[in-house]
């Protein structure tokens, strides 16, 4: 979608006037962007689920023995 | 009457399609338990209260009391040729408490009864349950100083899944009754192996085999395929070395406890084929193969790969078909392959060979895969309806493996978790060694939906789903319809009052007005099923008829 918009012929006229190169984002880094954004939402979200104290949470995880 | 079919004696199979991925099998999971506000409190205790907090949601479920005792005598050899007993309808009421020389609380209980079953001290934890048989057949008890769910048997790996991953909503359903009680600390549960700190806990698999098969042909083609299964069905785990002493990454949960190749013992010296042979069934015709090297999963396409293609392996070892390969040193190698990420190691044969884990896995999948097509169970239309599946998850897990692991890391679970400890590293420039990361592998285990971060990840639709919700929260009730398991569970349901105990290979009824218990033995677990007995289920309503109809009693005797 995001490829899509940037090769409207406006867009692409003002590139070429700029001389900036025309060429739009390959697909792959369009996909490769919106997963990094999924991560980023997703970091965001276990960021607030996440106990608070990871050392102290994670030091006092003590088991007794088992199979 | 019943519709009842004889059992052939000498078919282990119990009707199963043989070949590909069908058989009798079952889960164990030991919980990880930890009270945060509590740091103190005794492990053993906190793990009946979760017992006692289930029971406490049974009873309000069944209003009657749908749970009963666990037999503990079934842990014994009872050297009891006896089958199942339905077919002996006309069977004297004295000869079905025949017992054997034997004089243990079972015994003792059908000669005297029940009150003098909990007189002999087999219930000294006073109110604390500290056992349970479940309505879906299953078994929830104390194990150690874990809470352990012990699924009912059931003869497929869609259906391995189903019923262990209901094991968690148990868990859950017993922490959220501990969290809403203002008298107790709230405990939290997690489907993990390890503390990182020395000790590890484990989750096992059971799987129901011909003893005619022997048991060096077992561990011969086991072991190369239990080296690498890992690459599949690991669930990831931060840190490196018993009491992750090093930093860094690795595959399995529990492939750095794993000290011997084959052995008993379970809980010290933990050997990759454990010997352990209580068939609970007929000990003459099967064996019960305890695996006990496999990581908890929570992610279901593993857990249906883990169960999948080990019933697979096993029906090869059963042809004699096992790929002749031996792997040099095999603890060494299970360990790194745990420890390359990279799946790029190379691993030994007895030949000189030096192959991937990811190569060796490919030869087992067309070993297996050839059988099964020779078989004709792996018929996407006329087969028996589970060994395409595993096939074809199979394929492409091992191809991604290979060439795309974005895709894989939607099924398989330590990618999954190592996809999101590297969206930290990234974002937040952590080592392995920080405590966060460490946070992240914990806390990817904790049961609860809004803690646990493999649910977060579910909820996210970025790991796939193998049963729907809807089964899983069935199965918490249900028993699986096709095993023993359907006998017992509904027993507990229906007659949960009426019971004095029950185990895996039998159920013990205490009928008021009759003098002694009376034990029902299902000792094969491909009976006591739906098609056997939901009709004398449909009949009767009281456990008096039923158990006359059953054991070919007249109504009042």
């Amino acid at each position: 979608m995001a490829g899509q918009e940037q090769q409207q012929p406006q867009s692409r006229d003002t590139e070429v006037d700029e001389d900036v190169p025309a060429a739009p984002p390959a697909p792959g880094d369009a996909q490769a962007s919106a997963a990094t954004q999924g991560v980023d939402d997703l970091l965001d979200e276990i960021d607030g689920v996440l106990e608070s104290n990871a050392e102290e949470f994670v030091r006092a995880f003590v088991q007794k023995g088992g199979q | 009457m019943t519709a009842v079919v004889p059992g052939k004696p000498a078919d282990t199979s119990g009707g199963l399609p043989v070949g590909g991925a069908m058989r009798v099998m079952g889960s164990e999971t030991e919980y990880g338990i930890h009270a945060p506000s509590a740091p103190g409190a005794n492990a053993t205790m906190m793990s009946a209260r979760v017992i006692q907090a289930y029971a406490q949601v049974t009873r309000q479920r069944a209003a009657g009391g749908a749970e009963t005792r666990w037999d503990y005598t079934d842990e014994e050899p009872l050297h009891d040729a006896r089958g199942w007993t339905l077919e002996r309808s006309s069977a004297d009421p004295e000869q079905l408490t025949d017992q054997p020389p034997v004089l243990d609380a079972e015994a003792i209980a059908l000669a005297y009864g029940r009150q003098e079953l909990e007189a002999d001290g087999e219930d000294e934890s006073g109110t604390l349950l500290m056992n349970m048989v479940l309505g879906n057949g299953a078994r929830l008890y104390v194990d150690h100083a874990h809470p352990e769910y012990s699924s009912p048997e059931v003869t497929s790996p869609r259906a391995a899944v189903t019923w262990d991953a209901a094991g968690d909503l148990v868990a859950l359903a017993a922490v959220r009754r501990l969290a809403a009680d203002p008298d107790l600390p709230p405990v939290n549960l997690y489907k993990n192996n390890t503390d990182n700190k020395s000790v590890s806990y484990g989750s096992h698999e059971n799987y129901l085999m011909p003893r005619s098969v022997p048991f060096g042909e077992i561990v011969r083609g086991l072991t190369p395929f239990f080296v690498t299964r890992q690459i599949i069905c690991g669930a990831g785990r931060v840190g490196l070395g018993q009491d992750s002493a090093r930093a860094g990454y690795q595959i399995s949960q529990r492939a750095d406890f794993f000290e011997t190749e084959v052995g008993l013992e379970t809980t010290i010296r933990r050997p990759i084929i454990n010997t352990r042979d209580e068939p609970h069934a007929t000990a003459d015709k099967y064996r019960r193969l305890h695996v006990i090297i496999g990581d908890a999963n929570l992610s279901q396409a593993s857990n249906f790969l883990k169960f999948g293609t080990t019933a697979m392996v096993l029906s090869l070892i059963e042809a004699g078909l096992a790929p002749r390969i031996e792997v040099h040193e095999p603890v060494a190698a299970l360990q790194a392959v745990s420890h390359d990420t990279s799946l790029t190691a190379l691993l030994r044969l007895g030949d000189g060979r030096r192959i991937t884990a990811l190569d060796l896995q490919w030869i087992y999948l067309e070993a297996a895969s050839k059988h099964a097509q020779d078989t004709g169970v792996a018929d996407a239309v006329d087969g028996d309806g589970h060994t395409h599946e595993v096939l074809e998850r199979w394929a492409a897990t091992l191809s991604e493996l290979g060439s795309d692991r974005a895709a894989a890391a939607s099924s398989v679970e330590w990618l999954a978790k190592l996809s999101l400890l590297e969206g930290y590293r990234q974002r937040d420039g952590l080592g392995w060694d920080n405590a966060r990361l460490g946070l992240v592998d914990l806390q990817w285990a904790d049961i609860r939906p809004e803690k646990g971060l493999y649910y977060r990840l579910l909820a996210r639709d970025r790991m796939q789903r193998i049963v729907d919700d809807a089964a899983i929260a069935r199965a918490v009730t249900e028993p699986p319809s096709d095993t023993r398991a359907y006998f017992r569970g509904r027993c507990v349901s229906r007659f949960g009052a009426d019971l004095a105990g029950a185990s895996w290979d039998s159920v013990i009824f205490d009928v008021p007005g009759r003098g002694r218990l009376q034990r029902v033995p299902t000792r094969e677990p491909l009976r006591g099923t739906e098609a056997l007995t939901g009709g004398l289920f449909a009949r009767h309503r009281e456990a008096g008829t039923f158990l006359a109809e059953l054991l070919g009693l007249s109504p009042g005797s």
